[in-house]
């Protein structure tokens, strides 16, 4: 008998609260940025999170690279509680989770050559010798596809996409174990995007990386994700195998989402009424399951109690009518 | 007689020498109520072109054109009263970036209520009523109180909303919208799309839409126009152009879409960007990046000609299977 194989980052419950002023006179209210998250993720994987602006998943990419602690839940990485660990532990453990964010543009710094950018990580966090530190900078730069004499450039005299590679390659330079992938192409031409998304998935195979993959474009969810966990409102409503979620969406918001994107295809075409108004204020959260304000068949139930998530279908759906929204 | 008529536009910035051509001799025309699509990566001068079309791009950039009418009016040759007449009236456009074009320091309500005091003979009484339809009309919920609110108050969908509401406030005949979408969430977008269409088929209106998603002129649009470097790369009927693309960029962009990619296979990408100022290629100016180039692609410049009811810039125009055609 083998073991199951043990994940490799592992959320339980995660939740972050921030406490907001109201205004004037008007007390303190709680914003639930993100409310009871849990996900296994494996090596080799890559996990996808889904959904609008202001559900929480940047909030969740921070969590998960330790840039802000959870304010309940825990969260594991191979097996360690990250909670407990101390701050020498910590550190061990932000080496292997790293993040690339979203802007290539805003995310390196002008003032400094890619091969500073790149031997950064090297420098606060091992002990290379200089001349080591310029050979793997070298190494990963002919990975990530650009060119090793390169190294002595400053970020404004590359493109969007080469950018990208340098923050791709720059997370890959203390050979992590999980990537954080912060809307890595929404801000690339698609031209652009597809070179980059083949790069993540060549990468992924050399190095045996998981990702994280925050995104709001579905057909590059649709993809690149073995996995996808669609949110609202800081909740989880639909989590599950990619290819059952955009094969069969249970919960009425993933409906929504897969039918409003454009599709180039007219036989793939399926035009759905678009979603009503906007994400509600998080807040003020509406009562029950807080997609009833928008949700085709929300009834009395919905607006009193909140469903929980659970198994249906080879998934895990939060809604009281999984069952009946199939068709 | 077409509603705009665009001959041989050339929009230049920088040394009158060395010029850059962010528009290299663009045609266009729009009929009354026709929807056209103006697709190409990020530099192909898709903006510069639009702005131009508009009167907006100030000294020391550069605009000519054999012609550039607009319902029978020569535009270079109104007078700056005829033309601030004709902006926002006849004439109107959605700025990509709605953070960003509406005025901080005014509530949504002075300047939604600028474009009426400018346009139309009203009192007061009368503008506040539009202002309320208007603001009805675009889908935005308790106008009365948002005409107080300040652009930092409202979502990037609603201060897009306010954008449209001011463009389509004077009943425009044309309506050019850059990138109305690109900051918005899917869900979003389809509402702002389902709006725009709406307010075509009621009232006559010609849009254009100028956006880097293929799906979105796919969905929408009637005609495309694909361009590549500030020229025209093929243009036609959305239909056939995306079914059977017959240049090789609009073949490459499309193949660069993830759903156009199976399972989790490698992407065909377009390696390299747009040529810019100083590595402006002879011959072709997609020969650098073409895959199906020859000697003769590097040295002449193809010429716009017309295929079975399209327009294709390329000496060697793609068959219906996608393979280069000599004749």
């Amino acid at each position: 008998m083998t073991e199951p194989p043990r994940p490799l980052l592992e959320a339980v419950d995660l939740a972050r609260y921030y406490r907001v002023a109201r205004g004037w006179f008007q007390g303190w209210g709680t914003v639930k940025a993100l409310d009871g998250v849990s996900f296994q993720l494996y090596s080799h994987q890559t996990l996808a999170v889904v959904g609008e602006s202001g559900c929480g998943k940047s909030t969740l990419a921070r969590l998960l690279t330790l840039i802000e602690p959870p304010s309940s839940g825990s969260l594991y990485l191979s097996g360690h509680d990250l909670a407990r660990a101390t701050a020498r532990e910590r550190r061990a453990i932000r080496r292997q989770v790293q993040i690339i964010f979203q802007n290539p543009f805003s995310s390196l710094n002008p003032r400094k050559k890619v091969g500073t950018i790149l031997q950064e990580p090297l420098v606060i966090n091992t002990r290379l010798s200089s001349r080591e530190r310029e050979d793997r900078v070298r190494t990963m730069m002919a990975k990530v596809g650009l060119r090793p004499e390169y190294a002595n450039r400053y970020p404004h005299l590359f493109s969007g996409g080469q950018r990208q590679r340098i923050a791709i390659a720059r997370a890959l330079m203390l050979e992590p174990r999980v990537v954080v992938a912060d809307e890595p192409v929404s801000a690339l031409d698609v031209s652009i995007q597809a070179q980059v998304l083949n790069l993540l998935l060549d990468l992924q195979e050399e190095f045996g990386v998981s990702y994280i993959f925050i995104s709001h474009d579905l057909s590059v969810v649709s993809h690149i994700a073995d996995e996808v966990l669609v949110m609202y409102l800081g909740r989880p409503v639909e989590h599950g195998p990619q290819a059952a979620i955009f094969e069969q969406p249970l919960h009425p918001y993933t409906r929504a989402l897969l039918a409003a994107r454009p599709c180039l295809d007219p036989a793939l075409r399926v035009r759905r009424a678009p979603l009503k108004g906007d994400l509600p204020s998080p807040l003020n959260p509406p009562s029950g399951c807080a997609f009833h304000t928008r949700c085709p068949l929300a009834t009395a139930e919905c607006v009193q109690s909140r469903p929980e998530l659970r198994r249906v279908a080879g998934r895990r759906v939060a809604c009281h009518y999984a069952e009946v929204g199939g068709g | 007689m077409p509603l705009l008529e665009v001959r041989q536009l050339k929009v230049e910035f920088g040394d009158v020498k060395a010029p850059f051509r962010a528009v290299d001799g663009l045609d266009l025309t729009v009929e009354e109520g026709e929807v056209v699509g103006i697709v190409g990566e990020s530099g192909s001068g898709k903006s510069a072109a639009t702005l131009a079309v508009m009167g907006l791009i100030d000294p020391p950039g550069r605009v000519d054109a054999e012609r550039l009418h607009f319902a029978g009016r020569d535009l270079p040759s109104l007078s700056p009263k005829a033309h601030r007449q004709l902006l926002g009236k006849e004439m109107a456009m959605i700025f990509q970036d709605p953070m960003t074009s509406l005025n901080p320091c005014y509530t949504v309500g002075f300047q939604l209520e600028e474009t009426l005091k400018a346009h139309t003979r009203s009192n007061r009484r009368q503008r506040r009523r539009r202002m309320l339809e208007l603001l009805q009309q675009v889908g935005i919920p308790d106008p009365a109180s948002r005409l107080a609110a300040f652009p930092h108050q409202l979502s990037g969908g609603m201060s897009q909303r306010v954008m449209i509401a001011m463009a389509i406030a004077c009943h425009p005949r044309l309506l050019l919208a850059d990138e109305p979408t690109t900051a918005l969430d899917v869900t979003i977008q389809a509402q702002i799309m389902d709006l725009l269409r709406e307010l075509q088929r009621q009232q006559g209106m010609a849009l254009v839409l100028i956006t880097h998603d293929l799906a979105l002129v796919a969905e929408n649009c009637a005609r495309v126009v694909v361009m590549y470097a500030g020229q025209v790369a093929e243009t036609g009927a959305v239909s056939a152009v995306f079914r059977a693309p017959r240049h090789p960029y609009t073949a490459a962009l499309l193949n660069a879409l993830p759903e156009r990619g199976s399972g989790r296979s490698r992407l065909l990408t377009l390696e390299g960007i747009v040529p810019g100022q100083y590595d402006r290629p002879d011959g072709c100016l997609l020969s650098p990046r073409c895959v199906f180039a020859t000697p003769e692609c590097r040295v002449l410049e193809p010429h716009l000609r017309q295929i079975d009811g399209r327009q294709v810039r390329c000496h060697r125009p793609l068959d219906a299977a996608g393979n280069p055609t000599d004749d």
